[in-house]
């Protein structure tokens, strides 16, 4: 095979790997600037998966039926953002220690998805999902149109995501405020910004990113839903906001390669280059220890008061 | 331990059951299950008859070992989450060196079976906390990305080096290890049951680990630096060292829980031998307050709930992923009602409204505890 061929099989599949991790991760990068640590994220991508699937799965006939796959979004966003709040009561209104708590919903996310899934479906089913849809003209250039431009609506907007995300962190009054609470909530307090309001704002827009992670990832990748569906991705989006130094490019950019070397890894199996297979899917867990080691020296371009509760009441 | 701290211990552990318990039912109806009904068979029915006793006692081994290796690191200020991962590397490391010396005595092959199980645990562990020392990686990430990792050497080992050769001649190819040797088999207590000796040996570790944290200079100082690592650095205590320590013994009874259940229940490495202890562990770790005292009854609870789980899945079609919501549930019920109650002006508002609520005579009983 020639080598440019290469290439470009595996990026035409690295981009659609990329989307759910790339839209998480812009989600936490919400959380983490607002000085919250959602481990969590993992789990509301579970039940964004099992909402996107169920909706579309359910509607069989009738007046909804061509908007089914909207709907699922829909739903797997609100599912989402109503995980966001709950994680926001516990850990901005209780103040409860974050880490332990992110544990605790990613478990209640993993199980109520599984549960109402084996309740409600039973077995591995299939759904029609979403299609690519190949943007006209553009989709026809040599290389990069395949490459960039025939992909599922999800992908495109994911990848507005990036833009989008930067101007509302720098460029609107909100963004401002969302990194002030997570730099110094008590100068922000100070000013006249209601640092737990901005927190539960910034934790229910995170969940519902996660939510249409989610999602995108039963309608548009698998076509279905199981239990380990989602495999760790919303771990690896937590980690790529490290890596991406909570800014939305450079998350961007680590999420490319993180579906890079995963699609790498899959084409090695087409192409038949002897491998274990064990430890080819392996490579992207041990990539994120890697990075989270080198990118420690980036810790200070992030907020300063990531994961610590603020507390009006105390004096120092 | 004051009189106070019980009844705060007590009234939180009430009130998370008590919100876990009401969540869930809404769970439970949203799938046209009888929440009472779901409850009674979860609750009483593995206690039953006496083979579904062992059976929880079976089950509250593993998890007292992990949920005492995760108190430590949680008092020492690490969070680990990696002990699904530190018990998959003490099954492959204890069965690994009781298959490949089958000709060593009982006497010395066994604990070198559990202790090898014990040290593939604690460098496991000692990886995230040396990460976390030295590097400033986040534990939580880091732990979770291991497990993974872990999970893959796991089947990589027991689809290829460690298959049973008998599997690869038969052909049917299921991924498990040979037989282990009998004599590094853990004697059973109760014959006819499965329950067998690493019982007791889990019960020495609870009493063991309350000597370590509460009656020694290093559980002291591990102790300190999770209370306030600012505080113990300027006290002299090499906080970083102490982070690596905790993460150790973590690992190390992780990895002992898998060299346990390998030894005393399934007899040789099977694939998904850990079935969720690791995340079990934790919710048993919190839910006994994180002392020794606490986590073997909450260890013996949470053997009741996973049995009873099973029980309704085959008898009333509820899926036992609903143990993973219980769970998910507690944790996030336990974590805001402690942070709740670190403030003392609301402690001191709880006792108030606690003791005007008690009639007299059990005032006097919570006193006397």
């Amino acid at each position: 095979m020639h080598p440019v061929e290469m290439i470009y099989n595996v990026l035409c599949l690295a981009v659609p790997f990329s989307v759910a991790i790339l839209l998480a991760a812009l989600g936490e990068n919400f959380n983490q600037r607002a000085g919250i640590f959602n481990l969590g994220c993992d789990g509301i991508m579970c039940v964004g998966a099992f909402l996107g699937f169920m909706v579309p799965y359910s509607i069989k006939a009738g007046a909804l039926l061509p908007y089914g796959n909207v709907l699922g979004v829909l739903a797997a966003m609100t599912g989402g953002a109503l995980l966001g709040l709950l994680f926001a009561l516990v850990t901005v209104t209780f103040r409860a220690s974050q880490g332990i708590a992110g544990i605790g919903l990613q478990m209640l996310g993993w199980g109520l998805s599984g549960t109402l899934f084996r309740h409600f479906v039973g077995g591995v089913t299939g759904v029609e999902g979403i299609h690519v849809y190949a943007i006209p003209g553009l989709s026809r250039l040599p290389f990069l149109g395949g490459v960039l431009f025939s992909h599922t609506p999800l992908a495109y907007l994911a990848f507005l995501m990036v833009p989008i995300s930067w101007f509302l962190l720098y460029k609107t009054p909100w963004g401002l405020k969302v990194r002030a609470v997570g730099t110094h909530p008590r100068a922000a307090d100070t000013m006249g910004i209601n640092v737990d309001l901005t927190r539960y704002q910034a934790l229910m827009l995170g969940g519902a990113m996660a939510g249409m992670a989610g999602s995108y990832l039963a309608l548009c990748q698998a076509k279905m839903f199981s239990d380990d569906l989602v495999a760790g991705r919303g771990f690896i989006a937590v980690a790529l906001v490290y890596f991406g130094r909570w800014s939305p490019l450079g998350i961007m950019g680590g999420a490319l390669l993180f579906s890079i070397a995963q699609s790498f890894q899959l084409s090695m199996q087409v192409w038949g280059i002897k491998f274990p297979y064990e430890f080819a899917v392996m490579l992207p867990y041990v990539l994120v220890i890697v990075v989270l080691a080198l990118a420690r020296k980036a810790r200070q371009l992030g907020p300063t008061d990531l994961g610590k509760p603020y507390n009006r009441e105390m004096r120092f | 331990m004051n009189k106070q701290k019980v009844i705060y211990g007590t009234v939180v552990i009430l009130a998370v059951s008590l919100i876990a318990a009401l969540v869930v039912a809404l769970v439970l109806l949203s799938i046209g299950a009888s929440p009472l009904e779901t409850y009674k068979t979860i609750l009483l029915g593995p206690l039953s008859d006496l083979f579904g006793m062992t059976e929880v006692l079976v089950r509250a081994v593993p998890l007292l070992l992990v949920g005492l290796g995760i108190a430590i690191s949680f008092r020492s200020g690490i969070i680990n989450i990696g002990a699904e991962g530190q018990i998959q590397m003490g099954v492959l490391a204890s069965t690994a060196v009781a298959l490949a010396l089958p000709g060593l005595p009982k006497l010395y092959l066994l604990p070198m079976a559990l202790m090898a199980g014990a040290l593939a645990g604690a460098i496991w562990g000692g990886i995230a906390g040396w990460l976390r020392a030295r590097l400033q990686v986040n534990e939580i990430l880091s732990t979770v990305m291991l497990n993974y990792i872990a999970g893959q050497i796991y089947t990589f080992l027991l689809r290829g080096p460690m298959l049973d050769p008998a599997e690869r001649e038969m052909g049917s190819g299921t991924p498990q290890s040979m037989r282990l040797p009998d004599h590094v088999i853990l004697d059973y207590i109760v014959p006819g049951t499965r329950l067998h000796t690493g019982l007791i040996l889990a019960l020495v570790m609870a009493l063991l680990v309350w000597i370590l944290l509460w009656k020694t200079t290093l559980g002291y100082r591990m102790r300190a630096a999770g209370a306030g690592a600012k505080a113990a650095r300027y006290a002299g205590i090499p906080v970083e060292r102490y982070l690596i320590v905790a993460m150790l013994f973590a690992g190390g009874f992780a990895g002992l829980a898998g060299a346990v259940e390998v030894t005393g229940v399934h007899h040789r490495a099977i694939e998904g031998i850990s079935s969720g202890y690791g995340f079990a562990g934790i919710v048993v770790a919190l839910f006994g307050m994180l002392h020794p005292a606490g986590i073997i009854p909450s260890a013996a609870f949470f053997g009741v709930l996973l049995i009873g789980a099973d029980m309704t899945q085959r008898s009333a079609g509820v899926p036992a992923n609903m143990v993973l919501v219980l769970q998910g549930v507690i944790i996030l019920s336990i974590v805001s009602a402690q942070s709740f109650l670190r403030n003392p002006y609301a402690q001191e508002r709880l006792l108030r409204w606690f003791q005007n609520l008690l009639p007299t005579a059990l005032r006097t009983k919570k006193g006397g505890q």
